[in-house]
């Protein structure tokens, strides 16, 4: 079951990435492979079951409340493509 | 027709923790840009989220206080968007399981009237940075502080029924978060936050009309405006033949309208699955038992207890007890002079109106509790007139010592010397022959009335300071001499 090609549009817009026209058929292909794969899992009877958050049958651990982080701003702002005043700098935004 | 608003509020809450959420980056307001935001909060890979266990223990706090279930299991979802201010493109929050479940409060309305509001639920999500869109060679500043920081959201049912209600309830999430010490509930600095999801139905139908979502509204005052305002507009939209539109509105406080923030763009659709880097949370209930145990007085119950050990009107003890520090104030002073209601008057009159000139609140009071209270002592002894405490409260409140240095300094001391407040009697008897002639001729019945203008007199040629009590018997006595 291919994708149809708006759905392919949509996605693409929410996920922010780029599908061209050429590609559109092979991509459409794909999706529609992982879909068959979802199909085969939902022919599972899972009445009863509740739903699983996560695969390890274990629990979070969590961190007691200390500021642990040193100011590592130089470090990360050495690799932004644009700063300044301490601010990364990125598209505008909003108009 | 008669038309009925309906109200639902989201409101995020800040929490007051040391670190973020999932990092061990501070959250210490006011930092230079992105000086507090590290590997994590940043997305940069291989970096894996551990949850605060504090940020936990304020939720558990909050819902208890709300009456409402707490979650033992609750698990983190993914929200995806893409916004510069979220690094990572998602938000990690929580969504099918959140830590705080239904539960309930009571808002207390000005007329008296008290309601109970549902709440949905609240969950733990984290805070997204900062947009600043000042002109950077036409480009957005950002900065990441703020991403990572803890936050509830508190969303309630659509129980409310005018602006004012959404207001009282706001109050309400604000005493009870200041109450519990876990967030500074600051709105000004975006401490709290409220969205409102506001509706209009005709009075007597079921069925909810079409919402409308208020965003990021910053104060008390403009969550009552917006409200209206919007409320209306959907009124006349209907009454016009139109239809509402579900989206998303911002409140302009400058124009008092609310304009739509739809943009051209597709809408959004959050994919939301649980997180693959965070496993279950699991409290128990030794662990939520213990918070309960340690749960600080809140706000009803201390109103319920102040008006009943201090014999407090349960309005004046509503009034009082909305903040903690207001409480512990009152409290204070009480203890100090024994006078309750004195303190109370005091407080919601001459207190009140300095803070709202100086627009400050009572932390940062200019006239202490122990002040307060040593000024009412000198009342109560009748060292001082209620009037000239007002002129003594001023001097204080400006830096000029405790009660008794200002009543000394400024040589305020009432005068009940019985010698020279019959001098002063004797004075104005003499020189008021007219008033004398009125009094002795009228009914008995209409003098104690005339004595008004003999007191008068008196605590003008005394400055203030004679004791009125004094002043009354002696000149009763003297004016009755005369008949």
């Amino acid at each position: 079951m291919a994708v149809d090609a708006q759905t392919v549009h949509r996605l693409a817009e929410l996920a922010r990435i780029a599908i061209s026209e050429e590609t559109l058929e092979e991509v459409s292909g794909r999706l529609g492979d992982v879909l068959k794969l979802v199909d085969q899992l939902q022919t599972v009877n899972t009445e009863g079951v509740a739903p699983m958050a996560h695969p390890l049958d274990a629990t979070q651990r969590l961190r007691p409340d200390q500021a642990t982080e040193t100011d590592c701003r130089e470090e990360m702002q050495a690799i932004a493509p644009q700063t300044e005043d301490g601010l990364y700098l990125v598209p505008k935004v909003i108009d | 027709m008669e038309w009925e608003i309906v109200i639902g509020l989201e409101v995020h809450v800040q929490l007051s923790t040391q670190s973020k959420l999932f990092s061990g980056a501070s959250t210490r307001f006011g930092a230079p840009p992105n000086t507090q935001a590290c590997a994590i909060d940043l997305a940069m890979p291989g970096t894996l989220p551990v949850p605060n266990e504090q940020a936990f223990r304020y939720a558990v706090m909050f819902g208890l206080a709300m009456n409402a279930e707490i979650s033992k299991r609750s698990v983190f979802e993914r929200k995806n968007y893409f916004y510069p201010d979220l690094p990572k493109g998602y938000q990690t929050t929580q969504l099918a399981e959140p830590i705080v479940g239904a539960g309930e409060i009571e808002i207390h309305l000005e007329d008296g009237s008290s309601k109970s509001v549902r709440l949905h639920h609240a969950h733990l999500e984290e805070d997204a940075g900062k947009s600043l869109h000042e002109d950077f060679q036409g480009m957005s500043g950002i900065d990441l502080n703020r991403a990572g920081t803890p936050l509830i959201e508190i969303v309630s049912e659509p129980d409310m029924r005018s602006a004012a209600e959404a207001v009282a309830y706001l109050r309400k999430i604000h005493s009870i978060v200041t109450y519990l010490g876990i967030s500074d509930g600051d709105m000004s600095q975006g401490s709290m936050r409220c969205d409102a999801n506001v509706s209009v139905r005709l009075k007597g139908e079921e069925k909810l009309g079409t919402r409308t979502e208020l965003k990021n509204i910053n104060s008390f005052r403009f969550v009552e405006r917006a409200i209206k305002v919007e409320a209306q507009r959907q009124i006349d939209l209907i009454e016009d033949g139109g239809q509402v539109v579900q989206e998303t509105r911002l409140y302009d406080a400058d124009k008092n309208e609310t304009r739509s923030m739809r943009s051209k763009e597709v809408a959004n659709d959050y994919r939301y699955f649980p997180c693959p880097d965070l496993l279950p949370v699991e409290l128990d209930d030794d662990y939520i038992e213990a918070i309960r145990r340690e749960l600080p007085e809140l706000p009803d119950a201390k109103s319920a207890r102040l008006a009943g050990e201090y014999g407090l009107s349960v309005y004046d003890a509503d009034q009082l007890t909305q903040e903690r520090a207001s409480a512990d104030f009152f409290e204070a002073a009480t203890r100090q002079c024994g006078q309750p209601k004195l303190v109370a008057n005091w407080m919601m009159g001459e207190l009140a109106a300095l803070l709202n000139r100086k627009e400050i609140g009572i932390e940062q009071s200019p006239v202490s509790a122990t002040q307060l209270a040593g000024l009412i002592e000198r009342i109560v002894d009748n060292t001082i007139s209620s009037k000239i405490a007002k002129q003594v409260f001023e001097a204080i409140a400006n830096g000029e010592g405790d009660a008794d240095t200002v009543i000394e300094q400024r040589g305020l001391k009432q005068v009940s010397d019985t010698g020279a407040i019959e001098q002063m009697v004797d004075e104005v008897i003499a020189n008021s022959t007219a008033q004398v002639e009125n009094y002795r001729n009228a009914d008995e019945a209409k003098r104690p009335k005339m004595m008004g203008y003999f007191v008068g007199q008196i605590m003008k040629a005394s400055k203030g300071q004679a004791n009125p009590q004094v002043i009354n018997k002696i000149l009763k006595d003297k004016l009755d001499a005369l008949l």
